[in-house]
């Protein structure tokens, strides 16, 4: 059973499908670590981007990494007036408010979908989506390779922004010391609503990578979303490197597990992994030891 | 239900056709005359049931078009002329892909007071329909369903036109046979790709016990959930195990996406031989992907295409723009299925329906099973057939009396 012509090509697919649960993860974690609260509407956020994605190619034939430059900026724009518009309104600070209003902003946002579009599962066709990649012992899908790379370089480029530009550094200091940051003149409310729209971005651009193989549903977002937390978990809360690693290893989880215990089986693996995180390294891999 | 309790009185066959022809003339002259007549017999309200939205719209969506067609068709005819022309009114039901939503989908058609119940395409959704319909007496036509378990619980009110997986995998196990024969013997190992439900996997439990007393042997059987929408590591299992048949059996989105990921990765099998393969018969399938679709077996739904009444209807649905799949036409079937029962029964009662229905001998039907006739609920004639994706169409290769083609076994390298 196990032979290695099976094994790594689902190591692969595995950790291709993980950097798409790391870009996910990374828009996750930048929310958590800068307004310290668990983003609920990341699912939710996901799966209007993919909808965008889907109708911008059904419509208006937009191909999906074209749409990348629609759909990514508007994502931005959406994710920074929820939050300089609602989330901070109604949540007068407080932590747990934050954590209910995000949670409501998901049932509304995935309601109103199910009325709009109804619970249809729909894809998009484009001609590249079965080009393969001849890699000697195995043929990698390209779109899916696409996704790989693409999300590493937002990670890299998210890393850039926070290491050096004035934003990240402005970003760093509201994450470690509101009061702090206020005080030097920073404009906390602006830099709450940047992150969270780089947040909301970064989700956008999941989106755009991942249509060409995938589908669209009001309730896909669940899926990805509980993945998603396990990853920011498993990484480590507010952690970029560990968001990344996470992923990957996500990713690796789950395409084992789908080829080791059955298709239906296969997310199991994901949520044991979750618990032994919890259980026995709650502060996650790369997660501050506090 | 007061509705339904409207009694007709007797009319002559000449009568009815007399005043039809003057309804007829009289509505022509006219023109604007609104169509609801105060003369006319109350509509009968046909429930519609089927998985329109969710993991298995499309399948829903097809069904319902041909149920809808049929339902025209038989209006413009004249309704049920034994009911004084009574109009068939379409009650239409989402069971959105799953079986819950179904059975309440069913209250609710019982409250509008339908006098039966079309649908609802899935197993598992037509098990639960089925089972909140009885508790009305609400007469059920099962259109696809094909778990035995439907028509094995004793429900009266069950009837079901198309063949159930018990006798579909006798078939197919037949013809692979015969056809594995007639070519030498060449396959011998076989791997079973299912989906998980009710249907997949019942289906797939009744292959892993008959294959082998035909001295197949099962590598392996792999089930995946609905929807799924990665079959990279299925493909994988395939391709290391090198099976002789590759045995899928899931619905339409799935199908098309295993068949697709098997070229990508070029899984040379002597045949993708599927028992209710959710795309492997349909005409969108070959259209869209005639590489992926190419030499695929199917045993399968399928219509009789000696029969000349199926060209047309093909002809009909592809003129509106749908394919002729066999959700279609098994729920126009369906339909007919009905109004020949209200005919006889001259009444929308839900316990005279029934009884028509079990009763029933109808043959104007497209599909290879001569007249009706059902005992415990299950109509005996009912049998699959099995076609191969050959150049640009899909031909019957089995049973031989309505074959149009020979089987192309073991399937050519594809590109």
């Amino acid at each position: 059973m196990l032979q290695l012509s099976i094994l790594a090509p689902a190591v692969l697919n595995g950790l291709m499908t993980g950097a798409v649960y790391a870009l996910i993860a990374l828009g996750l974690t930048l929310i958590y670590g800068v307004l310290h609260i668990i983003n609920f509407a990341h699912g939710a956020l996901l799966m209007l981007s993919l909808f965008g994605v889907y109708f911008l190619n059904r419509l208006a034939g937009i191909d999906p990494y074209v749409a990348l430059v629609i759909v990514v900026p508007a994502m931005f724009a959406l994710g920074y007036a929820l939050q300089r518009g609602i989330i901070a309104r109604t949540s007068h600070g407080k932590d747990e408010n934050v954590l209910l209003v995000t949670l409501g902003i998901a049932l509304i946002i995935e309601n109103l979908a199910l009325f709009f579009w109804r619970s249809d599962t729909r894809t998009i066709d484009v001609p590249y989506a079965f080009d393969v990649v001849d890699v000697g012992f195995t043929f990698l899908s390209v779109p899916r390779l696409v996704a790989f790379g693409a999300a590493f370089v937002v990670a890299g480029l998210l890393w850039l922004l926070m290491s050096r530009t004035d934003l990240g550094r402005a970003i760093r200091a509201v994450a470690k010391e509101r009061q702090g940051a206020r005080v030097v003149g920073i404009d906390v409310e602006h830099i709450f609503a940047m992150s969270f729209g780089i947040g909301t971005a970064c989700v956008a651009a999941a989106a755009c990578l991942l249509l060409p193989t995938f589908y669209v549903t009001p309730q896909v977002g669940n899926a990805f979303v509980l993945i998603a937390f396990t990853v920011v978990v498993l990484g480590g809360m507010g952690s970029f490197t560990g968001a990344l690693v996470g992923g990957l290893l996500i990713g690796l989880v789950e395409s084992l597990g789908g080829l080791f215990l059955g298709e239906t089986l296969g997310q199991i693996g994901i949520f044991l992994v979750f618990i032994a995180v919890l259980l026995f390294r709650p502060t996650g891999l790369f997660g501050d030891r506090t | 239900m007061s509705d339904n309790s409207i009694r007709f009185r007797p009319v002559s066959r000449r009568r009815v056709l007399a005043a039809g022809a003057a309804g007829g003339a009289v509505l022509a002259a006219a023109g604007t005359v609104p169509r609801v007549l105060r003369a006319q017999p109350a509509a009968i309200k046909v429930g519609l049931l089927h998985p329109v939205t969710g993991a298995i719209s499309y399948s829903g969506q097809q069904a319902r078009a041909g149920a809808l067609m049929a339902i025209e068709d038989i209006n413009a005819a004249g309704g049920i002329a034994s009911m004084g022309g009574a109009m068939l009114e379409p009650v239409l039901g989402d069971a959105q892909s799953q079986p819950e939503v179904g059975a309440a989908e069913v209250e609710r058609m019982n409250e509008e007071g339908v006098a039966a119940i079309i649908g609802a395409y899935a197993s598992s959704i037509s098990l639960a329909t089925t089972q909140a319909a009885a508790r009305y007496d609400l007469p059920h036509i099962v259109d696809v369903g094909v778990s035995d378990q439907i028509v094995s619980r004793g429900l009266a009110n069950v009837f079901r036109f198309g063949p159930g997986f018990g006798k579909i995998a006798d078939t197919a196990i037949t013809n692979l046979v015969t056809i594995n024969e007639a070519a030498g013997s060449p396959a011998r190992t076989v791997m079973i790709v299912h989906e998980d439900s009710l249907f997949g996997s019942g289906l797939a439990d009744l292959l892993n016990a008959r294959l082998p007393e035909h001295g197949f042997e099962v590598l392996d059987t792999i089930s995946h959930p609905t929807p799924t929408r990665d079959f990279n590591n299925v493909v994988l299992q395939l391709k290391a195990r090198q099976p002789d048949l590759i045995i899928p059996a899931n619905y339409y989105n799935e199908y098309v996406l295993l068949a697709r990921t098997m070229l990508q990765q070029r899984v040379q099998p002597k045949a993708v031989y599927s028992v209710l393969g959710g795309a492997a018969s349909s005409f969108r399938f070959l259209e869209e992907f005639p590489g992926a679709a190419q030499y695929i077996m199917d045993c399968n739904h399928w219509y009789d295409p000696s029969n000349p009444k199926s060209a047309e209807l093909r002809q009909r649905a592809e003129g509106e723009g749908l394919y002729f799949t066999y959700e279609f036409f098994l729920d126009y079937c369906c339909v007919g299925l009905l109004a020949d029962a209200l005919e006889r029964a001259g009444s929308a009662e839900r316990p005279a329906i029934i009884e028509a229905l079990a009763a029933s001998t109808w043959d104007g039907h497209i599909m290879p099973y001569g007249p009706t006739e059902f005992v415990d609920g299950q109509n005996q004639g009912a049998r699959p057939v099995n076609t191969q994706i050959l150049g640009d169409d899909i031909e019957v290769i089995f049973p031989t009396e309505v074959a149009s083609a020979e089987p192309v076994f073991p399937m050519p390298e594809r590109g």
